[in-house]
């Protein structure tokens, strides 16, 4: 038998919906240095507005006056109150909203393509759930940050081991058993910390668990800072760094392995650093919905499905947008909204908008 | 003595204790050979495929595969949209460290394979959007560009038309003859096994197979034991040449 090597060209037409997204592509290689100069410069918009304006000059110059040595500070044209709103209440907040928004966007696109599967999130698997309820538990016996940070990320790995095996457990496997598994956990984990504020003192702990459960940068400090950075730091670095791995992941358990890939180690990584992340982020600022959930597919628009580039521009894209949520839950009304019910209010109209794109397209893989 | 790039003994698998799916399955394969494994649906050709391939442990049975290998899966769709590039880059996994990100050197080997295939210039373009013959063809390309010695293929051609199918079956020649790699392949066309494969494994039963070169094998006699119909090896002329089919005698399928 001979024929040309050459195949034939005919190929499948592609969907309007697909040319449109196409259309949105930044390009791989430019879209994550203009999400950086974005963030950059929403950083610093943020740290000018609020109840009490800061001009732009006077950011600055607070700024480089907090990061240069004594010499070479600028002259200090600023008043108590504005270098207050910047250093003391805005930069710590801003800086807790980027970590938060990063994390939560590099660790929903990094779930998504682990479990070939574009409509899971941290929420929809169940860890904020998790770590929710770990939380109120330390809450209720008053554990110290770390012993809240440990009780946040413990619930929420378990959370997520949960849904998962959940969902293993169906011979057909596919997209229906794992979101069904993480709602199924996500239900049982809510009953938890339900009975755990039940038992609550109403008039010490109970306020005390429901406003954080609500999700709120309002009490940002430097504390939470640190305790925020490292994980989502570190976890997102390791993140980073086996980005191509995901690409790999993402074409299933068989094909992997044929292809030299241990999915099993690797697939248990990366739910260890998401758990992480996610649980750091619970602890220092309650459940953020929706924000891992939504935000890899905009990075995807812009970026691409390539995990190499699509990972930083989840995280970019992340910090972006829940700084700019944040912006809008303390300065468009006079009583600050929590940033939780905000997510919550976007996200669920972009995420059926998602769902409904997806059908259209024809999600069929398991 | 060559040894076998594969041999298995007595294999056997059962997902649920006493349920088996096959078992004293027991074959080889010589390196730069093309095995062709039939059966019907449900005897376990994907099991022993993904046996094969080290994705799942035997149950019982000693399995020796020597070389690395490479799976063209069924025509599958992707998650995500990669490239087409993307998709070939990927044959690169066992050659990039863990926490490393592949090279200018991997990308001009997966640019190289596609080239090989007549795919260079679709290189950038969404893997969704080609057709089922180029979307084969950049799997057989990420096999190549892995440097595997052994070709694993579950059902290649099902769900391509005639002229692909044709193709992948060319190219199957090809990588065994003038590239040496030794190839495997499922299959539920009997004659594309006459064609190009040199050996056959026939999961006739449980515990019934028939294994030995292509031609003899593949009798009327043992196909229809294998999918209860009638089915009759046809001799005809072309091109100067005799060639051989197998064609299936769908007449009262339905009741035989």
């Amino acid at each position: 038998m001979t024929m040309s090597p050459n195949c034939g060209t005919e190929a499948l037409p592609t969907t309007p919906c697909c040319r449109g997204l196409a259309r949105l592509r930044i390009g791989g290689s430019a879209a994550v240095p203009l999400l950086a100069l974005t963030l950059l410069g929403c950083m610093l918009g943020s740290l000018c507005i609020g109840a009490y304006p800061v001009p732009l000059t006077d950011v600055g110059k607070i700024l480089l006056g907090l990061s240069l040595p004594e010499p070479l500070r600028p002259a200090a044209s600023w008043s108590d109150a504005e270098f207050a709103a910047v250093q003391v209440i805005r930069l710590p907040r801003i800086l807790l909203a980027v970590l938060a928004g990063g994390g939560l966007g590099i660790s929903g696109a990094a779930l998504q393509g682990m479990m070939r599967n574009p409509l899971v999130g941290p929420d929809l698997m169940g860890i904020s759930s998790g770590a929710a309820c770990g939380g109120i538990l330390a809450i209720l016996f008053d554990w110290p940050s770390w012993g809240l940070l440990a009780a946040a990320f413990s619930g929420g790995f378990l959370a997520l081991a949960s849904a998962w095996m959940l969902a293993r457990l169906s011979r057909g496997g596919g997209i229906l058993p794992l979101i069904l598994a993480g709602v199924v956990v996500a239900a049982f984990f809510t009953a938890v910390h339900g009975l755990i504020q039940y038992t609550a003192d109403p008039e010490n702990k109970l306020p005390t668990m429901v406003y954080w459960l609500i999700g709120s940068f309002a009490g940002a400090t430097p504390a939470k800072v640190d305790i925020l950075a490292p994980p989502v730091l570190i976890g997102g670095g390791m993140l980073l760094m086996l980005r191509w791995r995901i690409n790999l992941l993402s074409l299933g358990d068989l094909d992997a392995a044929s292809l030299g890939v241990r999915s099993a180690g690797l697939r248990w990584t990366i739910v260890a650093l998401v758990s992480l992340i996610v649980a750091a982020q619970v602890a220092v600022s309650g459940i953020v919905g929706w924000v891992g959930l939504i935000v890899p597919h905009f990075a995807r628009m812009l970026a691409g499905p390539d995990h190499r580039r699509l990972l930083p521009a989840a995280a970019l894209t992340g910090a972006i947008f829940l700084l700019i949520t944040d912006d809008i839950a303390r300065t468009v009304v006079t009583q600050e909204l929590p940033i939780g019910i905000l997510t919550a209010g976007l996200g669920t109209p972009i995420f059926a908008f998602l769902f409904w794109r997806l059908q259209a397209k024809g999600w069929s893989h398991d | 003595m060559i040894e076998p790039a594969i041999r298995f003994d007595n294999l056997g698998h059962a997902y649920r204790p006493g349920r088996w799916v096959f078992r004293h399955c027991s074959a080889q394969l010589e390196r730069g050979r093309v095995l062709a494994l039939l059966g019907p649906n449900g005897r376990g050709k994907t099991t022993l495929l993904r046996l094969l391939l080290g994705a799942m442990k035997a149950s019982e049975g000693s399995l020796v595969v020597q070389g690395r290998t490479a799976f063209v899966p069924q025509l599958f769709q992707v998650g995500f949209d990669y490239s087409v590039l993307d998709m070939v880059l990927m044959g690169r996994a066992r050659h990039i460290g863990l926490l490393s990100q592949p090279s200018a050197r991997d990308e001009a080997a997966a640019l190289a394979a596609l080239d090989r295939f007549g795919l260079a210039d679709l290189a950038r373009r969404p893997f969704h959007e080609l057709s089922g013959g180029q979307r084969q063809m950049t799997i057989f390309a990420r096999a190549l560009v892995s440097d595997a010695d052994i070709l694993i293929l579950d059902e290649p051609t099902s769900a391509l038309d005639l002229k692909n199918q044709a193709l992948v079956l060319d190219w199957i020649q090809r990588l065994a003859g003038s590239d040496g790699l030794t190839v495997l392949f499922s299959t539920h066309h009997p004659h594309h096994a006459l064609e190009v494969a040199d050996d056959a494994l026939l999961m006739l039963g449980e515990s019934d197979f028939a294994h030995g070169p292509a031609s003899t094998v593949l009798t009327e006699d043992n196909l229809h034991a294998l999918y209860g119909i009638p089915l009759r090896r046809l001799a005809f002329q072309h091109g100067g040449e005799t060639m051989e089919t197998v064609a299936a005698v769908w007449r009262n399928a339905a009741s035989a």
